[in-house]
Formats: structure tokens, C-alpha cells, sequence
């Protein structure tokens, strides 16, 4: 995808809980945490389960699927970094396994984007670091 | 467990505004609170050495460490009670809430809370959530947010797909609180009367919100004082009592909202209710924050005040203004007032006192004896919510 000489926008900075995210976004694996005590998924990643206290996690693979909740499209750069790309799509997506994240959905016309359209994630190696989690519209 | 009632155990004896300019122009954050805390202590018949207690708010430009000492000597106070409330826009309503408590239960005699902002264009890219670990940071600034901006568009947009609600009736928001704004010689955008075409042709910044939606980031400064119902009418104003208060937060961003059209509003408002003893039907002004249009339509529904999913056509179907069948944000809105920083959601307070001691001039709502207040903070997270009543 876009690889910038100099990538000027902000950028994650991976923590000693969110580095197997990262890690996993690099290798294109979509991996998020799951309880191994109640089973449940949780998405940003934290040291432990929010619901049953257990620090019992694994990172679960996900599908790579799932459908726009809700979008945005902006027209004005919300950081200097960002004013060749407007407009464009910020959305909340919802996994099909059912965590929401957010991200951005590209390889569309911005007005095409609907709530409710299935999409599939887009690894974007945007520094040699770092990958970026976005969105296509699914085939 | 039932929690001990706070209802008519507090009042808002001083008020104190600054008329909001744009830019900062020279001041800075503690002049500007520090203007409005002279207005609030003469409002209350008061001087420093009546007030006990100090609760300030941090400004968007930064607030260090130890900020509410610092504010305590620029104002000549020596409190035994104070702290930083920060709710973000809600922070005005929740330090009226912790106020009352301290009043309440006999800690303070006098509570001071302030709130302003210092608008300096130089840092709009540079604050925000950059603490290692904190979630915004590592998970969306990557991916370009506009701030509240984006989070209330991505609102409004779900709003639109689940309701139908559509752009007319959101814009009929913004219309109706500018016809208010232009009874407010104290608002930004006094003398500026809009139509529903003028929103709807402005410029689309975040869809589906356009830039007559989106609230104006500016300066000034606001103050209340909290004291007992006994040592209000020493200010000479009729009585206004808080009857009723209800806070409650669910998240943080909107990303991880579900429903992301509900807000705990729903939560806040009916403990504010129930502590009162009224229903929204007993309400004569409605003053909530309105940091987007679509921010208006939600605290209406989830307030109980229309059927969930019924904002849109309830704000289209009722006149809004000072002189309508349904009054709200009769001071213009921070839409149209102007938003000083967390100061904004306190002008929403201030505006309550003055209609309930019937000091609105122009724009008085008759036999207004009953207010709801909304503060809300983040993306729709924060929510803070008031009862206000006049005391015969």
C-alpha cells in the first residue's frame, strides 16, 4: 500500500500488552485478545479480562471480516499529516467475531461507503515498523 | 442501597460570565477565571473570605499538577476544600454535584467553581491523548480522527441509518438556538440570525455534519457558587435549588459504544429526575449541551423528554426558542453562545439561574420555576444531569 518516504502522521506506539498486536497486523494476522477463562474477545488489548479479572489471555486469529457500523467522511485534515487525503473514510467496524475497531476504509470512493457494507481488513505497512489495520469493501 | 438525596439541599447563590470572544487576545486562563469569580462573589454578595471551597475545571490548553492551589492564591482564597473536576464538557454540572455534596453534608459553607478556556490556534494539533498506553493514541489517532468532531459525525450518521433522522431536522437545532442567540447580547453570534438553508449550504466538514452543526472553539470564562438555601437569600435573587443530579459514564470513545445511539444519558437523567420528583413533562426550560446538533436530538430522547428515536422529528415538529412551545438553550446554545472550553457546558448552568430568578430579559420563558440541565463530556461519555428549581 502507501509507502511514503517520510510517513509524517501519528503513528502506535506498541506497548509491552499491545506488541503481539502489532506484531501480528506486520505478519497481516488480525489477532485479538481472548479470555481464556470466559471465552470472551476484547479489543484494545489489556492485562486482563475486563469482565472476569482473569489474566489468562490468548490472542485469538480473527476472520479478517466484517461490516461498517458506522462512517465518517472528512473533508477537512484533522492534522497537517493528513491534508493530501482528504476526503476520507474514518469508520467504526464491527468484526464479524464481534469486537469494533476503528480504522479507515480505502479502495472506494469515499460517497460509495455505507453502514452496513461488509468489508475485509487491509494490512497497510505504512513504515517498516508499523502496519496500519484498514478496510476494503469485501468481493 | 438508596443514596442520600441531595434534593433541595444546595443552591447557586452567584453567577458570573464573560461575554466569549474568539481568540484569547493577551488573556489567559486565570484572568479569565478570575473575571468570572468576581462576577460570581458580587452576583452572591460575597467576598473571598466567604468562600471555603474551590473547584476548578482544566482548560483544553492544559492544566498542570497542583493547577487548583495555583487558582486559589491568584484568587485570594485559602479553601479547605478543592480539586480539579474534569469531565470534560459535563465538568461544569459534575462540580455542581460534588458542590452540593460538600455543601450537603456540612464540609463547606461556600463553593466556588469555575471554568474557562484561553482559545490558542497554535496548539490545536498538538494536545489531545498522547500518553504512552493511553488507548486513543496506540488505536485511532492512526487512522486520522478529527477529534469530537468525527465521533459525534460517526453518531449522527447511526442516527440517521437506525431513525431515519435526517439533515433537516438537525439543522432545525442550530437555526432555532441562533434565534435565541440573537435575544443574548452576551453571544458570539448575536446579530446573525441563519435559516435551515444557510446550515444545510454550509460547508460539509465531517459527514454528515456541516460546519454550521459543529460548535466554534473560543475564550471566556464562567463561575457559579454553591452555598445552602439559608445563605442564598442573602444575595438579594430569588432562591435557585438543585432538586435533583445524576452522573453516569459508560465509555470513553465511541468506538466501543453499542448502541452507539444511546447515550448514559439515560442513566443520569433518570436519577436526576427521580431524586426530584418530576418527570420531563414538568420541565419549562430545557439547557443541555450542544456541542453538534445531533448532541441535542440524543439528550432529548434518552432524557425521556421524546421516544427513542423520535428526536429528529420531536425538534422539527416544536419551536425551540425563547419564545416556543418547547424552550431550549435559550442563551443560543454554545452552538451559537460560543463554547469557551469546558466553560461552554457551565453556560448551560448559568443560563438555568438566570430564567429561574426570571433575569433573562428579552428572552424570559414566563413562569419558568423548573429547569433540566445537561452537561456532557467526550464523545457523548461523560454525562452529568440537573434538576434546577426556583424556591417561592
Amino acid at each position: 500500500m502507501s509507502q511514503a518516504t517520510e510517513y509524517s502522521k501519528p503513528l502506535p506506539r506498541p506497548t509491552l500488552i499491545s506488541k503481539p498486536f502489532w506484531d501480528g497486523l506486520r505478519q497481516e494476522k488480525l489477532l485479538v485478545q481472548r479470555c481464556r477463562s470466559c471465552g470472551r474477545l476484547q479489543h484494545y488489548p489489556r492485562p486482563h479480562c475486563i469482565v472476569c479479572l482473569s489474566q489468562e489471555l490468548e490472542w485469538a486469529p480473527m476472520s479478517g471480516k466484517g461490516t461498517v457500523y458506522s462512517f465518517t467522511i472528512v473533508r477537512r485534515a484533522a492534522h497537517p499529516a493528513f491534508a493530501a487525503d482528504v476526503p476520507y473514510v474514518l469508520a467504526v467496524i464491527e468484526l464479524q467475531e464481534g469486537p469494533h475497531v476503528t480504522g479507515n476504509v480505502v479502495g472506494t470512493p469515499p460517497e460509495a461507503v455505507r453502514i452496513g457494507m461488509p468489508v475485509t481488513a487491509v494490512f497497510d505497512h505504512v513504515t517498516p515498523d508499523v502496519t496500519l489495520l484498514k478496510w476494503r469493501p469485501a468481493e | 442501597m438508596t443514596l442520600p438525596s441531595l434534593r433541595g439541599r444546595a443552591a447557586v447563590a452567584g453567577i458570573g460570565e464573560l461575554k466569549p470572544t474568539r481568540y484569547a487576545e493577551g488573556r489567559t486562563v486565570p484572568h479569565l477565571m478570575l473575571e468570572a469569580a468576581r462576577l460570581a462573589m458580587l452576583d452572591a454578595r460575597m467576598r473571598p473570605a466567604d468562600i471555603d471551597g474551590l473547584l476548578v475545571a482544566p482548560a483544553l490548553t492544559g492544566a498542570p499538577v497542583t493547577f487548583a492551589s495555583m487558582m486559589a492564591e491568584y484568587i485570594g482564597l485559602q479553601p479547605h476544600y478543592l480539586d480539579i473536576v474534569d469531565t470534560g464538557g459535563a465538568s461544569g454540572a459534575s462540580q455542581l454535584i460534588r458542590a452540593a455534596a460538600a455543601i450537603a453534608t456540612g464540609v463547606c459553607r461556600a463553593v466556588l467553581c469555575l471554568t474557562a478556556d484561553a482559545l490558542d490556534p497554535s496548539t490545536f494539533y498538538t494536545r489531545g491523548a498522547t500518553m504512552m498506553g493511553l488507548p486513543g493514541a496506540e488505536f485511532e489517532r492512526p487512522y486520522g480522527p478529527m477529534g469530537a468532531n468525527s465521533g459525534y459525525a460517526l453518531i449522527a450518521q447511526r442516527h440517521m441509518y437506525e431513525f431515519g433522522t435526517t439533515s433537516e431536522q438537525l439543522a432545525k437545532v442550530a437555526v432555532d438556538q441562533r434565534t435565541n442567540a440573537c435575544a443574548n447580547p452576551m453571544a458570539i453570534f448575536y446579530g446573525q440570525p441563519i435559516s435551515v438553508d444557510d446550515v444545510l449550504n454550509s460547508p460539509l466538514v465531517v459527514d454528515p455534519l456541516h460546519l454550521l452543526e459543529i460548535v466554534m472553539p473560543c475564550t471566556g470564562g464562567a463561575a457559579f457558587i454553591v452555598t445552602s438555601p439559608e445563605r442564598a437569600r442573602e444575595s438579594g435573587h430569588p432562591v435557585v435549588t438543585l432538586l435533583g443530579a445524576g452522573e453516569a459514564c459508560t465509555h470513553a470513545s465511541i468506538t466501543y459504544r453499542v448502541p452507539m445511539t444511546t447515550s448514559p444519558i439515560v442513566e443520569s437523567a433518570g436519577r436526576a429526575f427521580e431524586m426530584a420528583g418530576v418527570t420531563p413533562a414538568d420541565i419549562d426550560l430545557v439547557s443541555v449541551y450542544d456541542c453538534y446538533t445531533i448532541t441535542v436530538v440524543i439528550t432529548l430522547e434518552d432524557a425521556g423528554f421524546c421516544e427513542k428515536g423520535r428526536g429528529g422529528p420531536f425538534v422539527a415538529e416544536h419551536d425551540l426558542t425563547y419564545r416556543g412551545d418547547f424552550p431550549v438553550n435559550t442563551h443560543g446554545g454554545q452552538l451559537s453562545f460560543g463554547q469557551p472550553g469546558l466553560a461552554g457546558g457551565t453556560s448551560h448552568i448559568i443560563e438555568a439561574v438566570r430564567q429561574l430568578r426570571g433575569e433573562a430579559g428579552e428572552r424570559q420563558v414566563p413562569n419558568c420555576e423548573l429547569a433540566f440541565v445537561n452537561g456532557n463530556g467526550g464523545i457523548l461519555s461523560e454525562q452529568a444531569s440537573l434538576v434546577l428549581g426556583r424556591v417561592e
